[in-house]
């Protein structure tokens, strides 16, 4: 597939195996006396799948608008490729794809002719605009629908056509708000089949409250509860036997006080719990 | 620019496929017409009384420009009052609702770019409807002898005028979500603009005068009697820049709010 073609890089990347293509560092956003994410700070390296958990209203659409450059932080900064999506919008802005909480669809529009527009905005060249257009239909599947108005599609084709905007410009960076969110059991099946498709060079980041989603395609899980970090971890690293759910339940039982540096305590005692 | 050309043949080929540009056009077009057949019946008839009254001298006076094209244009610009609002309201206000502004915002684009691509668009849209409503002239000119330069220089302004609503209407869309107060806000402003001269009417003074600078119509007679001068160019063009500027400034304050 498409996934190991090369990516334009900034030139300032480190370079190696830890490589941060997102790298969020004390985010707070605040909507007026409301604070909606307080001092969030977690990254994910290339080719990495982060999962970011939370209940309905933790903050997850707020951090994933931020790391977007959608709105800016109160305080905090987010790097992309070590590009701040703040002092250096453009440019970071260039090797993200994101698909917001709804598909942003022109409604009138068909859907080749909505990708088309898509590539042109994010900065495709003009003789490379049929490929990736092309490339984004394959992927998503869509080939058979190029002719379909946006407007008139089901739910689970909405979801794929902004899927397929996301990726038309080959971002090595995905931003995935609840892609699986509204969908009927085999389209969620599929949708992580593409997701899972989607990695190799690819960091992805995508927020669900489905628990099973994270355990079965992530690499990463990161917990928000309350607009604070309850938990970072490497799934790999969950101790044998527990189960995300416990981990989840437990991480956001702690009233958000909890930083990731108790990670390791969250865990164990979890674990603990478990084997008594 | 190459942005801008983007989002601008994107938007302009979304009027063609949306019921509201259609119908504002219709509209515009069909008071157009009754307008001028209201005008150019009155002319007629004038024209056959004074023959009756056998007053050559009159009759010699009396012409297409200042008793036909002259009060349709005035029309014209009232029914553009109107109907712009109804074109504009959408362009901010529907993204921000269906969520395509996030796609908009997200995208390595300046905000400038999408702003100049939105009014590109809308202004092309503008010239087909100005450019249709040249129905009327060319009648006049297979039928009668009207004064074209005259009648160029009142289309022109039409269309100035035309283009200092829409920039109106893009700033207020870009204010809310909600296209009804997109649309209601920016017609009050234009009629504010409209007679916001009327107290400066009777008295003189520096304010009265800037109050009478301010009046769109002002600018607007004085190109539909045939005088092209720069100092009305430039007005509706800096009405235009100041509304595109503010608009520049409400998007990027919903970025970085």
């Amino acid at each position: 597939m498409w996934i190991d073609a090369t990516t334009p890089r900034a030139g300032r990347g480190a370079g190696g195996a830890d490589e941060r293509m997102i790298d969020v560092k004390h985010l707070t956003k605040a909507y007026g006396s409301f604070v909606a994410v307080k001092d969030v700070s977690f990254r994910a390296e290339r080719g990495q799948i982060l999962g970011f958990l939370g209940p309905n209203g933790a903050g997850k659409t707020t951090t994933m608008r931020i790391i977007t450059g959608f709105m800016p932080a109160t305080s905090g900064t987010v790097e992309i490729d070590g590009l701040d999506i703040f002092n250096h919008s453009l440019e970071a802005r260039r090797r993200i794809g994101y698909l917001p909480e709804n598909p942003p669809l022109y409604t009138d529009m068909r859907v080749e002719a909505y990708l088309r527009f898509v590539a042109k905005l994010r900065g495709v060249k003009r003789a490379e605009i049929d490929d990736a257009v092309d490339r984004a239909l394959q992927v998503t599947g869509l080939t058979d629908m190029t002719g379909r108005i946006c407007g008139q599609l089901s739910k689970g084709y909405r979801q794929r056509v902004g899927l397929a905007q996301a990726l038309v410009h080959n971002p090595p960076v995905l931003v995935l708000d609840e892609p699986t969110i509204g969908l009927d059991p085999r389209q969620i099946h599929e949708i992580r089949e593409l997701i899972r498709g989607l990695a190799g060079d690819r960091t992805i980041v995508l927020s669900t409250h489905i628990l099973p989603e994270v355990s079965q395609i992530c690499d990463k899980v990161v917990i928000i509860n309350d607009g604070r970090i309850a938990l970072e971890e490497m799934i790999k690293d969950i101790p044998e036997g527990t189960s995300l759910e416990e981990v989840f339940l437990h991480a956001i039982a702690r009233e958000g006080h909890v930083e990731s540096a108790n990670a390791e305590e969250t865990l164990e005692e979890v674990g603990a719990g478990h084997s008594a | 620019m190459r942005n801008t050309i983007t989002i601008a043949g994107k938007e302009l080929a979304g009027y063609f496929v949306q019921p509201v540009a259609y119908v504002v056009l219709t509209v515009f077009i069909l008071l157009g017409g009754w307008f001028f057949f209201a005008m150019l019946r009155q002319f007629d008839e004038m024209v056959q009384l004074v023959q009756m009254m056998g007053q050559p001298d009159t009759l010699r006076q009396m012409n297409l420009n200042t008793r036909v094209i002259d009060p349709l244009l005035h029309d014209l610009s009232v029914v553009l009052v109107i109907v712009m609002p109804a074109l504009t309201m959408r362009v901010f206000a529907e993204e921000k609702r269906s969520g395509t502004y996030e796609l908009l915002l997200t995208a390595p684009v300046r905000t400038g770019e999408i702003v100049a691509g939105k009014f590109l668009a809308a202004a092309a849209f503008t010239l087909v409807m100005v450019a249709l409503a040249w129905i009327f002239p060319l009648i006049l000119i297979v039928f009668g002898n009207p004064e074209v330069g005259v009648m160029f220089s009142g289309y022109l302004g039409l269309f100035l005028l035309a283009l200092s609503f829409v920039s109106v209407g893009l700033f207020t869309s870009s204010l809310t979500q909600n296209q009804i107060i997109a649309a209601i806000s920016s017609f009050g402003i234009l009629i504010l603009l409209f007679v916001i001269s009327w107290p400066a009417e009777a008295g003189g003074g520096v304010v009265w005068a800037l109050l009478k600078y301010l009046s769109l119509p002002e600018h607007f007679s004085t190109m539909v009697r045939g005088v092209i001068d720069t100092s009305d160019v430039v007005f509706f063009l800096s009405v235009v820049a100041t509304a595109l500027f503010l608009t520049q400034r409400s998007v990027e304050s919903a970025r970085w709010r």
